[in-house]
């Protein structure tokens, strides 16, 4: 066992299914306590390596280690250290709350005490007490997504791996959600999360791996990401179509190149710091040129995507399967 | 051992793994549940066979005749034989069903036995058939079958019914596993299974058949069973397999024992490298 504090770890991680390769040679490290993100597009391979991490599918090459313990030699006491949301529902939706979390204790083979507890504080814990009794089929999306991540907690694991836990959520329930992750990682647990959601690494993680076709395509902070994507920008909204030229004028003269778009009324120009966003307001202002906003803008994580992959998150990639797992059915 | 693991330890001592005896009987109970709350699950024990009953023994019955015993008796051996054989198709959809949801990811993703999962349907689907078996059994005290050569033998007969069901979950696991979608299981099943049981003893006599004809229903491992059980319960009028029967049907309860344990040794590997190669990757 490593005493390295590397919660979970892969090394140049592979998957092919026939002539297709998921996933291409992947490698990462996970400090303990910490939050990583893999984000990337439908078909990147994200699933695919989760799967793997979690013993559920064997790389066809490379090594991958959780909690210390090799997910292939090991993987009996690797599934005893880590839970797993997968992006299907992995419940039993014709048992009750209650009753899931309790068969997976049973299966844990935590004692009988223990799992009627840990169950009940789970509930409690997900906001599900009041609907413990009532059968899952009958489970809002919200509330079945709450009951996963519940029942991947019954052990309390060290590690925890999220396939995209808050697609398909509404935004209330997704910031819910994120609450209770934080919860979790304040509490010690180490989180791997895949998500085509920007905001959502942008928001959890302490670092990224930006992946498309398989392959690790960039990795940091989510800060070190936004500014590899370039500079800030300056941007001005003209409140009157009719005062759009003159403004581009006025910005044009301060910083040199602008980028006009005349039907939104907004200038945007490379910002040349804070000296330069009071200098064109004041310029503006004298000029008698009502302004709707000025401000400069950091890269989103959307840029830095479209920086890096030429596409953008949301796209999927027709020459990919949707859904690696589906390939896999196939087999 | 890292500061986590530590933690872990000391939330959940007892998280080191459990025994399969634990893991099956928490699935079996899953299994049951899902009965309790899908009851209409068990019109394939429950109503079907009681409807075969009424069908065999009052809309064909009259145009079967059976010298020496009443229909109705001869004939509730070969429904319940053929329920039994029906534990295939039992286990094959409830497997496909798991493996065509995510919960089966949830409990690859456990620490337990990968043939939990299988001995549980296995088990808990001998439980459906046996809870089609006690139907059956009422029924047929109603219409005017029996057991009418004592308590002993009346236990072996249901004895040999449990061996084969035994045999057919094999057959249910490889249908199960091998088959892409529960649709694919009831279509194939359906039109093997189905007419299978019909090809024996189970509904008519085999002497009144063509010879090739007879001879596959005689040699059909159905029709041991049938003629053990009708032996067994005294459902046969007294009467023995004819002098000029095939073999099997000369020793029924040595061939059902045969056949279920011949059935179980070639199906069992071949089921669970069917499941193996399912549930991999």
């Amino acid at each position: 066992m490593t005493t390295t504090g590397a919660a979970i770890e892969a090394v140049d991680l592979v998957k092919t299914f026939g002539d297709f390769t998921a996933v291409d040679g992947v490698s990462f490290t996970v400090p303990e306590g910490s939050v990583f993100s893999m984000l990337g597009p439908n078909g990147a391979g994200k699933t695919t390596t989760v799967r793997m991490m979690t013993t559920l599918s064997r790389p066809t090459s490379g090594t991958a280690r959780v909690a210390g313990l090799d997910v292939v030699r090991d993987a009996d006491a690797v599934r005893r250290r880590m839970g797993l949301t997968a992006q299907s529902a992995t419940v039993d939706e014709l048992l009750t709350g209650r009753e899931n979390l309790r068969l997976v204790g049973d299966l844990y083979g935590l004692d009988r005490a223990t799992v009627r507890r840990v169950a009940d504080e789970l509930l409690e814990r997900f906001s599900l007490t009041e609907a413990a009794t009532k059968v899952v089929k009958d489970y809002s999306g919200g509330m079945r997504r709450r009951l996963d991540l519940a029942a991947s907690l019954v052990a309390t694991p060290p590690v925890l791996f999220l396939d995209e836990p808050t697609t398909g959520l509404d935004p209330r329930s997704r910031v819910e959600l994120w609450g209770v992750l934080r919860d979790l990682v304040r509490d010690g647990t180490t989180l791997f999360l895949t998500t085509q959601y920007l905001d959502e690494a942008d928001q959890l993680a302490d670092r990224i791996v930006v992946v498309d076709h398989g392959r690790v395509i960039a990795d940091g902070t989510p800060l070190e990401l936004k500014d590899r994507s370039g500079k800030a920008s300056l941007v001005v909204a003209v409140s009157r179509p009719d005062a759009v030229e003159r403004a581009a004028e006025i910005v044009r003269a301060e910083v040199g190149e602008i980028h006009l778009d005349r039907d939104a009324r907004r200038i945007t120009a490379p910002a040349e710091g804070v000296g330069a966003l009071t200098r064109i307001a004041a310029r503006l202002d004298d000029a008698g040129i009502e302004l709707d906003d000025i401000g400069l803008q950091r890269p989103s994580l959307d840029d830095v995507f479209l920086h890096l992959t030429g596409h953008r998150a949301e796209s999927d990639s027709p020459a990919e399967p949707a859904d690696p797992s589906a390939e896999e059915a196939l087999r | 051992m890292t500061t986590a693991q530590e933690h872990f330890h000391a939330v959940h001592p007892s998280a080191q793994g459990t025994g399969p005896v634990r893991q099956v009987s928490a699935l079996v109970r899953r299994n049951l549940t899902h009965i309790k709350r899908q009851p209409e699950m068990l019109t394939d024990v429950t109503i079907q066979p009681v409807m075969f009953v009424l069908l065999f023994a009052f809309v064909f019955g009259g145009s079967i005749s059976v010298p020496g015993v009443d229909y109705k008796e001869w004939l509730l051996p070969g429904i319940m034989a053929q329920t039994m054989t029906f534990s295939a198709f039992i286990v094959a959809i409830g497997l496909n069903t798991d493996l065509g949801k995510g919960i089966v990811d949830r409990f690859r993703a456990l620490p337990i036995g990968r043939s939990s999962v299988v001995v549980a349907r296995s088990v808990s689907s001998l439980i459906h058939s046996m809870i089609g078996i006690v139907v059956m059994s009422v029924t047929g005290l109603f219409v005017g079958w029996g057991i009418n050569d004592g308590v002993l033998r009346g236990l072996a007969g249901y004895g040999l019914l449990l061996l084969f069901g035994f045999a057919m979950i094999w057959v249910g696991i490889l249908c199960g596993s091998a088959l892409r979608s529960v649709e694919a299981v009831q279509g194939v099943m359906f039109t093997t299974v189905f007419p299978i049981t019909f090809l024996s003893n189970a509904f008519a006599r085999t002497e009144p058949m063509p010879d090739w004809l007879r001879f596959l229903a005689e040699w059909n491992p159905i029709s041991a069973l049938v003629q053990s059980l009708r032996e067994l319960w005294g459902n046969d009028g007294g009467m023995p397999a004819p002098v000029d029967a095939a073999l099997p049907l000369q020793h029924p309860v040595l061939t059902t024992i045969i056949w279920s344990v011949a059935l179980s040794a070639v199906l069992a590997p071949l089921a669970v490298r069917s499941f193996v190669n399912r549930t991999r990757d």
